[in-house]
């Protein structure tokens, strides 16, 4: 691929608004997970009475264990959102860069 | 009974977490089971399958493309699955079904901390993973370096890695074997090696990748219907499960609380940045990233893979759960009928007790293959990493500087298996009686230390240069290797020492700031003109990482 063409891309505004929105996105993700795992094992490590505790008085269930429910499942829902914005919008956007790209080449 | 694995010295308390969280794919001395005909029948028609599958893949496997990455032609579904399927070892199935018996809610938080770093490689690398990625992860990190330098530093540490791994996973499969099987140790390293070579140089990646997802397949399978029959002995009621577990359980209430497991938070800490950044660094995950056809089903396989692993680890939950009662309060399953003794084949067999109590032999026997098969595909995807390190990176572009014809490298990766393959089976034998936990350690710290710096600051920061690659990848190396020589797995249990130096496990939380130090500052003092080419040239990869233009694509052959 010649450098012409992506020193084009890099002069496209739309790449930019790209790279800075998708960029942002996936750090803002990134950072929830960070932020909600390790809030966790600060938790596991300084409050595990806290964790041991029945929110539900007919239920054995822990908040440790509702805590550890949450994760897998948010987690795994921040992937599902990641993956259809990326693969939806942001590549749309995408597509729009590379067209406008190869146009330029002929 | 020596056959408890991880479980026993995770028994022994937090100091000893993390060496033992990572001997979670190691399994050490166990004892020789009867013949266990069900479980080598069941084996045998896998085989049959995985190789009928080779033979047709064999057919597919002519270029170095379809060799290394399947052609390029995986789709996102199935790549998710054999990402599962090389993240779910033997080890995840019985050492964290025993670890949940043992410790209750304890192995819930252990098997998030070995879930959490999915998201984060899907957010900020699989795309670009897949953007600049060929064939092997030095493609990247020697994008716009100096290829030869770079190559060889990228080669050696995964070679390092893949090796560690690869005889751990031996002596792991030579000791499981004998269990579950009644195999000789000898004879079970002959099998995987013989099969895992037959794999890999007829059937490439296609292979491998199918042999990943039957066996994930099966793993799901027998998880599940485990699961189901088990819950059918408690009405399917979480209350009625856990409510007889406290009764019988020796933790009693406690079961359901965080315990003594995580308590020491530099553990933890340095637990979960090991597990996320060494999983970063593996070459035989990276790997994965390059068979499929974009960046799209990049982020799709990852989808896939991150909700099968935290739906089979949910299931492993709750199987250590329902083993409490099922296997716990049952005299046939513990030496001379003493119930709370010792299990009978050590703790790590709780699952295959579980399955042969709520499912008779049928279900033993099938649970007994999966687990065979479960090491002989990480076997299989260890070994096509370490090959194609030494044919693509090494012989192809280090020694014949890319002038090497394609067929002549097809023949060097194919001989580099063979090579790896008898090298995992001899050192397999010379390790039989060692503790090999420290070798899987060793590899997530030199993933994490050696390749994963190096890599995500070839992707994110253009003012790497190949000194500053150098300079921290083989300090990364280097200082994973001898904090873990330093450590208590290799300094007392290896050479008998009274003390370890080193007081932790991992290296990684110490390992990996010291080599990014050293990358940046040894770039940012390279005032080469080679460096300034080579900052200059990541406005292009930029490009390239962000929309795919130009990367290798599934017509490229």
């Amino acid at each position: 691929m010649s450098s012409i063409a992506y020193a084009r891309i890099r002069n496209n505004p739309q790449f930019a608004q790209l790279v800075a929105a998708r960029g942002r996105f996936a750090w803002f993700l990134s950072a929830i997970v960070f932020i909600v795992f390790f809030s966790f094992v600060l938790a596991v490590a300084f409050a595990p009475d806290f964790l041991a505790q029945r929110p539900f008085a007919s239920s054995n269930v822990t908040i440790g264990i509702l805590a550890g429910l949450f994760q897998f499942i948010v987690f795994w829902v921040l992937t599902l959102v990641y993956v259809r914005r990326a693969n939806g919008e942001f590549d749309d956007l995408n597509k729009a860069v590379l067209d406008a790209a190869s146009r330029e080449d002929k | 009974m020596r056959a408890m694995i991880s479980v026993r010295s995770l028994a022994l308390g937090a100091g000893l977490f993390a060496s033992s969280a990572f001997a979670g794919d190691a399994i050490s001395q166990t004892t020789k089971q009867p013949i266990n005909l069900t479980a080598i029948g069941m084996f045998f028609i896998f085989v049959l399958m995985t190789l009928a599958i080779t033979y047709w893949a064999a057919s597919r496997t002519k270029s170095t493309a379809d060799f290394y990455t399947a052609g390029g032609g995986i789709t996102g579904a199935q790549n998710g699955m054999a990402i599962a399927g090389d993240y779910m070892s033997a080890a995840t199935l019985l050492g964290l079904t025993a670890m949940m018996y043992t410790r209750g809610v304890d192995a819930y938080i252990y098997m998030i901390a070995f879930f959490v770093g999915w998201p984060v490689i899907l957010f900020l690398m699989a795309e670009r993973l897949r953007n600049l990625g060929k064939f092997t992860f030095a493609d990247i990190t020697a994008y716009r370096l100096n290829q030869g330098k770079v190559r060889t530093m990228a080669a050696i540490s995964s070679l390092v890695v893949v090796c560690f791994y690869l005889v751990a996973q031996m002596v792991g499969a030579g000791q499981l074997i004998k269990l579950l099987f009644g195999l000789d140790y000898g004879i079970a390293l002959v099998v995987v090696g013989a099969l895992m070579m037959v794999y890999v140089t007829f059937g490439g990646m296609v292979a491998t990748t199918w042999v990943q997802i039957i066996k994930a397949g099966m793993l799901l399978f027998g998880g599940t219907t485990v699961v189901i029959l088990a819950m059918t002995q408690f009405n399917f009621s979480f209350d009625e499960l856990t409510t007889r577990a406290i009764d019988v359980h020796k933790l009693g209430t406690k079961l359901l609380a965080p315990g003594s497991l995580l308590a020491d938070p530099v553990t933890a800490i340095s637990l979960g940045l090991g597990l996320m950044f060494g999983t970063a660094g593996l070459p035989h995950i990276l790997m994965r990233f390059f068979t499929v056809t974009d960046a799209k089903e990049a982020r799709k396989s990852v989808l896939y893979a991150s909700g099968i692993v935290a739906y089979f680890f949910n299931v492993v939950a709750l199987m250590g759960l329902a083993a409490i009662i099922i296997v716990g309060q049952n005299p046939e399953f513990f030496e001379g009928g003493d119930i709370g003794g010792a299990i009978i084949g050590g703790g790590n067999m709780v699952a295959m007790h579980l399955a042969k109590a709520v499912g008779g032999d049928i279900l033993l026997g099938f649970l007994s293959a999966v687990a065979f098969a479960t090491i002989l595909a990480v076997v299989s995807g260890l070994a096509l990493a370490g090959a194609s390190a030494i044919s693509h990176d090494i012989y192809s572009r280090v020694i014949m500087k890319g002038k090497a014809t394609e067929k002549a490298e097809l023949r060097m990766s194919k001989f580099a298996t063979i090579g790896l393959g008898v090298v995992a089976v001899l050192l397999g034998l010379a390790f039989e009686k060692m503790n090999v936990a420290f070798m899987v350690a060793l590899a997530f710290g030199v993933a994490a230390s050696a390749n994963f710096p190096v890599l995500i600051l070839s992707m994110y920061w253009k003012g790497l240069t190949t000194r500053g690659a150098l300079a921290g990848g083989y300090l990364g190396l280097f200082s994973a290797v001898t904090l873990v020589v330093l450590s208590k797995s290799v300094w007392v249990d290896v050479f008998g020492f009274a003390a370890p130096l080193f007081p932790y496990t991992q290296p990684a939380l110490f390992s990996m700031p010291l080599a990014f130090l050293a990358t940046i500052i040894v770039s940012n003092m390279d005032t080469s003109r080679a460096a300034e080419a080579e900052r200059e040239a990541f406005g292009d990869q930029y490009v390239r990482a962000q929309t795919g233009l130009g990367a290798a694509s599934a017509s490229s052959h």
